[in-house]
């Protein structure tokens, strides 16, 4: 907490190392509901060991929001290890299956706006496609915005992924990594 | 060592130190009881209702700092629990609870007694568990007993199927724990804690406010040695009450929307806020944005998201408060702040929250004041919850620590009898006063017969208003007199009540005999209670309504203030 930092909302990624039990995604999805934290989107998978997975967030907020998101997270037992990497060198991945309306004159000019996103078609009807695209959340909805002219029948988006880019960061990432020092952690 | 389920639920309990379980038995936790005998180490109380034992379990953790243990069969025995299980939360109370369950293969399918046990419990627990194979119970008890009294404590719930309680496995109790996921930071930074240090140096008019993390990190010698030294004026939270003692000249007393108005004003004075394990919680900060203002904050807390939860900090520090005291003890120069203490002398003539008025008639505050007088400041009390509550919190002179025990954060009317009961059994040695309100007590009462049953001997002082005191007060200030479902016109004769439950019972409806009353319950083998009349309309003095600021306060002499 400090109020040098304006509080200003905006979309912040968060992500989390669980122990891959039953229920604890469901105790992640209570503490959020119950603190009144909007969730953007939230993807879940295994991770590197077995036992753990990882969980990214994508949620709307102020600073102090974020703060207190991350802080309840670390809270709970069975959460590890919680970072905001809103502000770090990350990448950031979603992927989303679009089926649009085709017909004789317009597929070509699908497949030509497909071609520019390096999106693939993965299935092709004689009155739609399935579009499979990857990319950061600005890129999918960039995609998703164009193709609407043609007719977007159903679409359907994972949320966002997101790593740390290089070694060291994934050090910090690891389960091994030393307890948050929040004596410090609070003040800046 | 081959043992069953239950077996192995008393054999981990023993090794936790448990000596004493509060509970009721049903279907699926029969297992377990059947065992019981077994277990001569484990004491176990039949309580009447599972409210009550969960609350006594509660009771129970508050004045011994040891994990109370409560238990309940599945489905209504479980939810019946509840109550009593978000209480502890709410309070950051240790408590382990154990809860039976429909047989592994039926969970699902809605069996007879079968609910979502964890899942109603989940946002009023630290933690909780569904052990679904016996070989699994010792690392649960174990883990359970340890996330419910380190960090911030709290509840912790075990549900076992039944067929688990059966079911025969390896026995080991380990000796380790590991939960990557939860180590709480115990010692605070260095550097903070210079920071704060400096912070005590350079103010002119500091207070310390004390809250309930004074009381569960055991800091009570580190806070008057800061305030002794620094001299430093102490106040202390509702729930932190008892973690200072109020006989000592530093001590203020209590803030907040019926804390003394000398302590708010203190509060709003100040140029610097020693917060020590509270959580700025609303009945204290009022209207956050204009709490004040003008002081510069420390904050300590073992919980890093009560950190700038409510109100913004300059110095927060993590950790352990009587760790983390001791270090900042090192750091801090005696001082003296003469004018200042000098000022809050002013503040408490100025404002005399504390006086009882002078009447015939017979008055809630003057009957703790007697009880407070009788006991020297010694005994235990414990409350319910509404105006009987702060004038306990107000009138009492509480000298030792854990000596106020009451249902703070979730207000549960009903703490009054059963968290009394607990309070009693983990100090058998120390008086309990439970000063319970009409209402409140009548939710509970059936605990009486426990306390017979048991011969635990709790003294109740039943502030009979023949209301909802608290809630006829909000209408009589912010409603317009309109007392809506807060009158009782049917109270029973709790005398009476008293006798049939095989306790002793007395009536006072006259000042002159309140003393006397007091000193034979005092003196009286077993339970007693003594039925005080009193007068009905009277307010909680000062208020500061919700959401308001010490500009708002209504004192006892400017009645014009209420609209
Ligand atoms: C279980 C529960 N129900 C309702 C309330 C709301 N409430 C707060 S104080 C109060 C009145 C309590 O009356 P009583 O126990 O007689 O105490 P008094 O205020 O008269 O001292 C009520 C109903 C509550 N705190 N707890």
């Amino acid at each position: 907490m400090n109020s040098k930092i304006p509080d200003t909302a905006s979309k912040r990624t968060i992500t989390a190392l669980v122990q891959d039990k039953p229920g604890v995604l469901n105790r992640v999805a209570s503490m959020f509901r119950r603190r009144g934290f909007n969730i953007e989107s939230l993807a879940v998978g295994k991770s590197e060991e077995s036992d753990l997975s990882r969980m990214t967030f994508v949620v709307d907020g102020d600073d102090r929001t974020v703060e207190q998101v991350t802080k309840h997270l670390h809270k709970l037992i069975d959460v590890i290890k919680v970072s905001d990497i809103s502000d770090q060198n990350i990448v950031s991945r979603e992927l989303a299956l679009i089926r649009v309306k085709v017909n004789i004159q317009t597929r070509a000019e699908v497949m030509q706006v497909v071609g520019l996103f390096r999106a693939n078609i993965i299935d092709v009807a004689p009155d739609s496609l399935i579009v499979e695209v990857v990319g950061d959340e600005d890129k999918i909805d960039s995609l998703h915005e164009l193709l609407k002219e043609f007719g977007v029948v159903e679409v359907m988006r994972t949320g966002t992924i997101a790593l740390n880019r290089g070694l060291e960061a994934a050090k910090k990432e690891s389960r091994k990594s030393k307890h948050r020092n929040w004596g410090e952690a609070a003040s800046v | 060592m081959k043992l069953n389920g239950s077996q192995m639920i008393c054999e981990s309990l023993i090794r936790e130190g448990v000596d004493v379980i509060f509970g009721l038995p049903g279907g699926a936790i029969l297992p377990l009881y059947q065992t019981l005998p077994e277990y001569p180490k484990l004491r176990h109380i039949l309580v009447r209702h599972e409210q009550g034992a969960a609350h006594a379990a509660d009771g129970y953790a508050r004045v011994s700092g040891k994990p109370g243990v409560a238990w309940a069969t599945s489905g209504p025995g479980a939810t019946n629990l509840v109550t009593g299980i978000a209480t502890a939360q709410m309070d950051s109370i240790p408590i382990v609870v154990i809860v039976g369950q429909v047989s592994r293969a039926s969970i699902g399918s809605d069996a007879f007694q079968e609910t979502d046990t964890t899942g109603i419990t989940l946002p009023v627990t630290k933690h909780n568990y569904l052990v679904m194979s016996a070989s699994e119970i010792p690392q649960i008890i174990k883990e359970a007993f340890y996330i419910a009294n380190t960090g911030r404590p709290g509840p912790v719930l075990i549900d076992i199927p039944k067929d688990v309680q059966t079911e025969i496995a390896e026995f080991k109790y380990p000796s380790e724990i590991d939960l990557p996921g939860y180590k709480p930071t115990l010692e605070g930074n260095g550097a903070q804690i210079k920071r704060a240090a400096k912070l005590i140096k350079e103010s002119q008019r500091p207070v310390i406010l004390a809250g309930h993390g004074a009381i569960f990190s055991n800091a009570y010698d580190e806070i008057r040695e800061l305030a002794e030294k620094a001299q430093i004026p102490v106040i202390t939270t509702l729930l932190g009450i008892s973690s200072f003692p109020e006989d000592h000249v530093l001590s203020v007393g209590m803030p907040g929307m019926h804390g003394m108005a000398y302590a708010s004003l203190a509060i709003e004075e100040a140029d610097l806020l020693i917060a020590l394990g509270m959580r700025f919680d609303d009945r204290i900060t009022g209207k956050p944005s204009a709490f004040s203002v003008n002081s510069k904050k420390i904050h300590v807390d073992i919980d890093p998201s009560e950190i700038g939860k409510n109100i913004k900090v300059d110095v927060p520090i993590v950790g352990d408060l009587k760790r983390v005291l001791a270090k900042l003890n090192l750091e801090v120069d005696p001082n003296t702040h003469v004018e200042w203490i000098q000022h809050i002398e002013e503040l408490k003539r100025d404002h005399p929250s504390m006086n009882i008025r002078a009447t015939e008639k017979l008055l809630p505050q003057y009957i703790i004041n007697q009880i407070s007088e009788a006991t020297e400041g010694k005994a235990i009390v414990v409350t319910g919850v509404g105006q009987h509550q702060m004038w306990a919190a107000q009138h009492y002179v509480y000298t030792e620590p854990r000596s106020f025990v009451t249902s703070g954060g979730s207000g549960a009317m009903g703490y009054e009898v059963p968290g009394a009961m607990g309070a009693q059994v983990a100090d058998p040695g120390r008086v309990v006063w439970s000063i319970a309100g009409d209402g409140g007590f009548q939710m509970t009462m059936a605990e009486l017969a426990t306390l017979v049953e048991n011969k635990i001997p709790v003294k109740f002082a039943i502030i009979n208003n023949q209301c909802l005191g608290m809630v006829r007060q909000w209408q009589e200030f912010f409603y317009d007199k309109d007392y809506v479902a807060t009158m009782y016109t049917n109270n029973p004769d709790f005398v009476k009540l008293a006798e049939a439950f095989g306790m002793l019972g007395l009536r006072v409806s006259d000042k002159t005999q309140v003393r006397s009353a007091i000193e034979e319950a005092i003196s009286y083998e077993g339970p007693a209670l003594i039925d005080f009349m009193v007068e009905e309309e009277e307010n909680v003095f000062p208020m500061i309504p919700a959401g308001q600021t010490v500009q708002d306060m209504i004192e006892e002499n400017q009645p014009e203030k209420v609209r």
